[in-house]
């Protein structure tokens, strides 16, 4: 699906840059993710894909610079403000954060559960059915493995419907054949309407999307991000 | 259509925190234990300084023994003394009748008391400033000889101050347990915040507001205090009545114990605890909440 120019971008960076206190990590980023559209982010570890994506749902903000999210400028909200936007933002972080108390189908319910939102039954085991996670439902996360507590996360960033799904390396500890079916899952959401943006070192997974669907590739290197050219 | 979230679901978001959590019961618990005798204490005091203050209002009296034609002029000398001693708001002569019926319970109503030389009796009424009862005996031994001060219950007067007291004490006591339980409170729920800072980072992740995720702290410390509070509400208001009763203690002190509805009393402190334990809590997690992205 094409992204639609004329809505407002869920999200903006208008000439941001973070730093953790050192040199800038990220300078004068400036870009629009339009609503509907796929992008994937590469570059080198350490070049900031995690800081890219976590300045895109508020867990940091730019040290210089704009970061607006569905048309709201991050640094103007109000801590609720904060988590109202996240509870339109999935999110499957890179260390795939659980409450390890709780187990993987209420963690993966939770974002319904802290919003007050009912929670089907059978949508949630159809969720988990389908995330190859049916028969660990009532297991505790830290027995999971690497690729379940991936599976997990990517059940839990997609469980509420949210507008924009951020996706940091999904597939780090995935099969070719789970990554392909965590893609699809992405495409899918991508052809309803959904934002994406996935972090990724894996070239392969980003040539099959694009065999399915029109994507976009921002590369950090040099600390800016830019589109990268239709060679990858 | 069945939902998967438990009804209980929001009380286990938190994991259960060993330490702050009994600290929190137990200092409840202790802490109530203590109220419900400073209670005790402020409520029989209250009782002392009362009993204690009415006998004072009560009259004085003043008894005059003299031979049949002095005693008109004695006790006209007794009244105009009275009515110019400072510190008297009124002073009456008892009339023969009165003087009658305060002896009848002793002697019964038949012995013809009209033929016995009967004392006159002066009644008088202190005003709340006092007065000078050394002054007043040997002013009465200089112009009515035959007049006796009789103000047995002055001495009452310090005691029933030290009652007062003694009752304000009690309060206060009761207000400082409250205080030092909201800190003990503070303490263990800053505790147990600090020990899930990774659960409260995962909550704010997912959407969580810090009302929602405040709530998960003080519904938790508001039961435990409760129970605790309950606890010991109940074992303190057990002591109190095991304490020895009011004519054991010879008359004298009035039981330290509760009287009739009084003895539902100590469970007032109960949703007090809870409201300190919660104000405590909320007061302690927003104030955490606010420290974080
Ligand atoms: N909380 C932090 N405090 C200080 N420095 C940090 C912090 N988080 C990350 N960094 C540093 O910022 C740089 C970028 O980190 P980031 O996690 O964004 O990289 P990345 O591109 O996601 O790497 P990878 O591909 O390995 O996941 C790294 O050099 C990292 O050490
Ligand atoms: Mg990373």
């Amino acid at each position: 699906m094409a992204p639609n120019q004329r809505n407002p971008p869920v999200i903006a960076f208008d000439n941001a840059a973070y730093s953790y206190g050192g040199g800038e990590l990220l300078s004068e980023i400036s870009l629009r993710l339009a609503p509907g559209s796929f992008h994937f982010l590469t570059g080198p570890s350490g070049s900031g894909k995690s800081t890219f994506l976590k300045l895109c749902y508020g867990e940091l903000l730019p040290t210089a610079g704009r970061v607006t999210l569905f048309d709201r400028e991050v640094r103007g909200l109000s801590r609720d403000g904060v988590a109202l936007t996240r509870r339109r933002i999935g999110v499957v972080h890179q260390d795939c954060q659980f409450l390890d108390h709780l187990p993987v189908a209420s963690n993966v319910a939770l974002p319904l559960l802290v919003s007050g939102r009912p929670t089907p039954a059978r949508d949630l085991s159809d969720l988990l059915a389908w995330v190859g996670l049916g028969q660990l439902a009532t297991a505790l996360p830290p027995s999971l493995s690497g690729g379940e507590r991936q599976r997990a996360a990517l059940a839990r960033a997609v469980i509420t419907g949210p507008d924009v799904i951020l996706a940091d390396e999904p597939t780090g500890n995935l099969d070719w054949e789970l990554s392909l079916r965590l893609l699809t899952l992405l495409v899918e959401l991508n052809r309803m309407g959904k934002t994406i943006v996935v972090a990724t070192h894996d070239l392969n997974l980003i040539r099959q999307a694009k065999s399915q669907v029109s994507t976009r590739v921002l590369r950090i290197s040099k600390r800016r991000i830019q589109l990268a050219g239709a060679d990858l | 259509m069945s939902n998967a979230a438990p009804e209980n679901f929001h009380d286990r978001i938190v994991p259960p925190s060993g330490a702050p959590a009994w600290l929190t019961t137990f200092t409840a618990g202790a802490m109530t234990f203590l109220a419900v005798f400073a209670l005790a204490l402020s409520l029989a005091s209250d009782r002392l300084a009362t009993r204690w203050a009415e006998a004072l209002n009560r009259t004085a009296t003043i008894r005059i023994s003299a031979p049949d034609d002095q005693m008109a002029l004695q006790t006209k000398a007794v009244l105009s003394l009275l009515a110019e001693t400072p510190g008297i708001a009124a002073a009456r002569a008892l009339t023969g009748e009165e003087t009658r019926a305060l002896l009848e319970p002793w002697f019964g109503p038949d012995l013809p008391l009209t033929d016995l030389p009967l004392p006159q009796l002066v009644e008088l009424t202190e005003a709340p400033e006092g007065y000078d009862g050394e002054g007043l005996r040997q002013r009465l031994a200089a112009e009515a000889p035959g007049a006796v001060l009789d103000d047995h219950l002055r001495w009452r007067r310090p005691l029933a101050q030290a009652a007062s007291t003694l009752r304000l004490l009690g309060l206060g006591a009761i207000g400082l347990i409250g205080l030092a339980m909201a800190a003990m409170i503070t303490l263990a729920a800053s505790a147990a915040l600090a020990a899930n800072a990774q659960v409260i980072k995962v909550l704010r992740l997912v959407g969580a507001t810090d009302s929602y995720i405040a709530r998960a702290f003080t519904r938790r410390f508001t039961m435990r205090a409760a129970t605790g509070a309950a606890v010991g509400a109940l074992v303190g208001a057990a002591g109190v009545f095991a304490l020895p009763a009011q004519d054991a203690a010879g008359g004298f002190l009035t039981g330290l114990g509760f009287t009739g509805w009084g003895w539902l009393l100590p469970l007032a402190f109960i949703p007090l605890a809870a409201l300190v334990a919660f104000v405590a809590t909320q007061l302690a997690a927003l104030r955490t909440l606010r420290g974080l992205t």
